[in-house]
């Protein structure tokens, strides 16, 4: 099968009018994209995406979600894609972005956590654990790499977990940049700008994000994984959510459903889509 | 030393199954001068008894440090063991800039013993010719590592390499059990200068050829040298 | 025509850079140097973290004894004080970069210098040999300019001590172009704190008066106590009215005792 979506065809003109090349700057021909061009073949944009992906820190660990739906453009194209993965024994990596880049980006951790177990299995009595905060720099360093070469993985990621040494609570985020930083509560995306004023209501220091229980941030991580349902229209009502705890380890649900919603007041917007005013 | 024939290279094999040159590499670290290295629970210490080669020279370094938490001390080549400290210096410092965590002693070991090792099975070139003893600290803990041209590491409570070691062996052998549980930094180090004068022949300890290193869970690898070693004398 | 209908395909391009915000300030003193930045650190309109560090202090080991002295030395005198401000990914990779360097100096200093006649030297206090300011800046220089066509994207600020124990201040532009000056603001805060700056530590267009604006007021050293006011006032005063400046104000100070640090909030809106 060619996996080129621009040799899929397209609809016919009888059908749907005159295709509009300049939604998404489409080129007008499909020759050009099939033939030999000298292009590079770095990633220029995102095809296969996930959305947001957040996360907040909490007395004795971290709190982080993101939703299991992969979209092609708005089309809701996987609607099983997980995007929290555990590497080690106390880290979860989400990712957001290119769910091609994600997949890669899995490979790498594996080989990554298969390299440490090499000298560190389970039954020696001392083990070097893969800490969240060297699995994070690993990371960070191969963003910037890929960036500084113009060939980007097309992702932002969020590192949380545990050290297992100190019981310290981590989060850290690194995108398709390099850009770092490290704050008591992250989000990628739309939840940088919808989630992060929720979250930081919760705890905008480390102080006070040294306070809050789990409970409060396990409601503050739903809360906002609702409003992102209401209000991002390439998420999904199910999601997955991890919580990394000092004493109890890596808990992990891949199947959370939004609950509690009001679409009351669908019912009064009016003005467009099918409706009859 | 009779010459045999199957010492030429370090890939042939005796028919009694060795390999003489990696065995005549491993002399090479007698003929240097002594350093011994012991351990607590919570520090690491390297002696060594620098040499001169005449009244007016220096004094060959004995010690050399490789990253804040890690150091050896040589006996034998120290020009080989330069190669070795510089590769060390960059398997540290790798580390530390790709996974932001200091090396672990473990992996090191592996690492130089890898290294040392392909230099038995290669035609060209020649096994180290330099024992090290590499005093470190990680998340395990403390460690002690003895790096020899074989390409064997091994990890110890107390080595003695170097010219008339043996004295400095029996000392430690002899001592292991005091000074395993002692606390106090200096009176680890005044154990490991006791045992380096059980090597003594013809010299006398003195603030000009005494080195020490010490590393250990609340200090980083540091050298004393020169009049900071005077009062353990 | 637009570029839709020509018959070229759309070349998408990457924009391996982004603008994150935040100011960096250096004044050297005449026996010390300041570095302060804020802690914000932001892309367009989003606050990513209210808590950053654009200043590493990059120092030899810190010793039992000097902490004895003074508990909050996070340095010692022959620290280099190395501020980035710009593209926080380039500042942190140019961070990482000059700190392999000068701990690579610092190594061949030290294994190249044969050992063993240095208990003939009474004075000789120090054992081990650091890189002075003037190489740190040069090799500096060296990192930026060696990204000349791929720059890069940040202002530079780096203080500490000269080899005479006085406090300097090195600046870089982007590409490596540098020169030692006794203060400078760099990134977003940069035009509203540097003539301010320029009038109260360089006396810029201060004259004495009585003299019909044809004396200049003589240039002194200010003390440290005045110049931690200025560098206050002028986060404060620029928190106000620059949007990528605020929440925290990191200031560290090198003098012959090492290197402290302080922090000051600055408003979080």
């Amino acid at each position: 099968m060619n996996h080129d979506p621009y040799s899929w065809g397209r609809p016919s003109d009888a059908m749907y009018g005159q295709y509009n090349n300049a939604i998404a700057n489409a080129p007008n021909t499909l020759e050009h994209h099939s033939s030999g061009s000298n292009f590079n073949e770095n990633t220029t944009r995102p095809i296969v995406t996930g959305t947001s992906v957040i996360a907040i820190k909490y007395k004795t660990g971290v709190v982080i979600a993101a939703d299991n739906l992969a979209s092609y453009g708005s089309l809701l194209r996987f609607q099983g894609i997980e995007r929290l993965h555990k590497v080690g024994k106390t880290t979860v990596v989400g990712i957001s972005g290119d769910v091609s880049d994600m997949q890669h980006l899995l490979t790498i951790l594996d080989q990554l956590e298969m390299e440490n177990n090499y000298d560190n299995d389970e039954y020696s009595d001392n083990v070097d654990e893969l800490q969240p905060s060297y699995i994070f720099e690993y990371l960070a360093n191969l963003m910037y790499h890929r960036r500084s070469k113009m060939n980007p993985l097309w992702n932002a990621l969020i590192v949380s977990g545990v050290d297992s040494k100190t019981g310290k609570p981590f989060l850290e985020y690194v995108n398709l940049l390099g850009v770092k930083y490290a704050s008591p509560s992250i989000a990628t995306g739309f939840g940088s700008h919808l989630a992060i004023p929720l979250l930081r209501k919760l705890a905008d220091s480390e102080e006070e994000a040294a306070e809050l229980t789990l409970e409060q941030a396990k409601k503050g991580i739903k809360d906002s994984m609702k409003v992102l349902f209401y209000r991002d229209t390439r998420s999904s009502k199910n999601y997955s959510l991890a919580v990394i705890d000092k004493d109890t380890g890596i808990a992990y649900d891949n199947n959370v459903d939004v609950e509690d919603m009001s679409w009351k007041f669908a019912k009064d917007i009016t003005g467009y889509g099918t409706q009859r005013v | 030393m009779f010459r045999n024939n199957y010492d030429g290279d370090t890939v042939t094999f005796s028919p009694t199954g060795r390999l003489f040159q990696v065995e005549y590499a491993s002399e090479a670290i007698k003929q240097g001068s002594v350093t011994i290295g012991l351990r607590s629970k919570k520090h690491v210490v390297l002696v060594g008894l620098k040499r001169n080669e005449d009244k007016l020279s220096s004094y060959q370094k004995k010690i050399i440090k490789c990253d804040s938490h890690l150091g050896f001390s040589l006996a034998g080549l120290a020009p080989d063991a330069r190669i070795l400290a510089n590769y060390m210096k960059q398997q540290a410092s790798y580390n530390d800039m790709v996974y932001g965590k200091k090396i672990n002693l473990n992996k090191l070991s592996e690492l130089l013993a890898l290294k040392a090792q392909k230099t038995t099975q290669t035609y060209s070139g020649r096994p180290y010719g330099v024992g090290l003893l590499i005093a470190g600290v990680d998340n395990l803990g403390v460690h002690l590592l003895e790096f020899q041209p074989t390409g064997n590491v091994t990890e110890l409570y107390g080595a003695s390499i170097g010219a008339r070691s043996q004295g400095g062996k029996t000392y430690l052998e002899n001592e292991f059990e005091n000074y395993l549980e002692i606390e106090d930094l200096d009176e680890l180090i005044a154990h490991g200068v006791k045992a380096l004068k059980q090597t003594l022949k013809d010299e006398t300890l003195d603030i000009a050829n005494l080195s020490i290193g010490v590393v250990g869970e609340d200090i980083d690898f540091t050298i004393l040298e020169g009049k900071h070693v005077e009062k353990y004398l | 025509m637009s570029p839709q209908h020509g018959s070229q395909p759309i070349q998408h391009q990457f924009n391996p850079y982004s603008d994150n915000g935040g100011t960096l300030l250096g004044i050297a003193g005449e026996d010390f140097a300041i570095l302060a930045s804020d802690t914000r650190q932001s892309v367009d309109y989003s606050i990513n973290t209210r808590l950053s560090h654009k200043i590493k202090v990059i120092s030899p080991p810190v010793t039992k004894e000097m902490k004895l002295e003074s508990t909050d030395i996070v340095g010692t005198k022959n620290s280099v004080l190395f501020g980035t401000n710009g593209f926080s990914a380039d500042g942190d990779a140019l961070t990482k970069a000059f700190e392999e360097n000068w701990k690579w100096y610092v190594h061949d200093q030290n294994s190249n210098v044969e050992t063993g006649f240095e208990f003939l030297n009474e004075n000789n206090e120090e054992k081990e040999s650091f890189m002075s300011m003037q190489s740190a800046a040069r090799n500096v220089q060296h990192l930026l300019y060696g990204k000349r066509f791929f720059p890069y994207y940040v202002h530079t600020i780096l203080a500490g001590l000269d080899e005479e124990g006085k406090g300097c201040v090195y600046s870089f532009d982007p590409v490596g172009s540098y020169e030692r000056e006794q203060c400078r603001v760099g990134g977003a805060g940069a035009s509203l704190i540097m003539p301010f700056l320029d009038n109260q530590v360089n006396f810029k267009n201060q004259y004495i008066p009585g003299t019909n604006s044809t004396e200049r007021r003589k240039i002194e050293y200010l003390s440290l106590d005045e110049c931690l006011k200025l560098v206050k006032d002028a986060f404060t005063s620029v928190t106000e009215r620059h949007i990528t400046v605020g929440d925290g104000l990191e200031i560290f100070i090198i003098d012959k005792n090492g290197v402290r640090s302080e922090y000051h909030a600055l408003k979080k809106d």
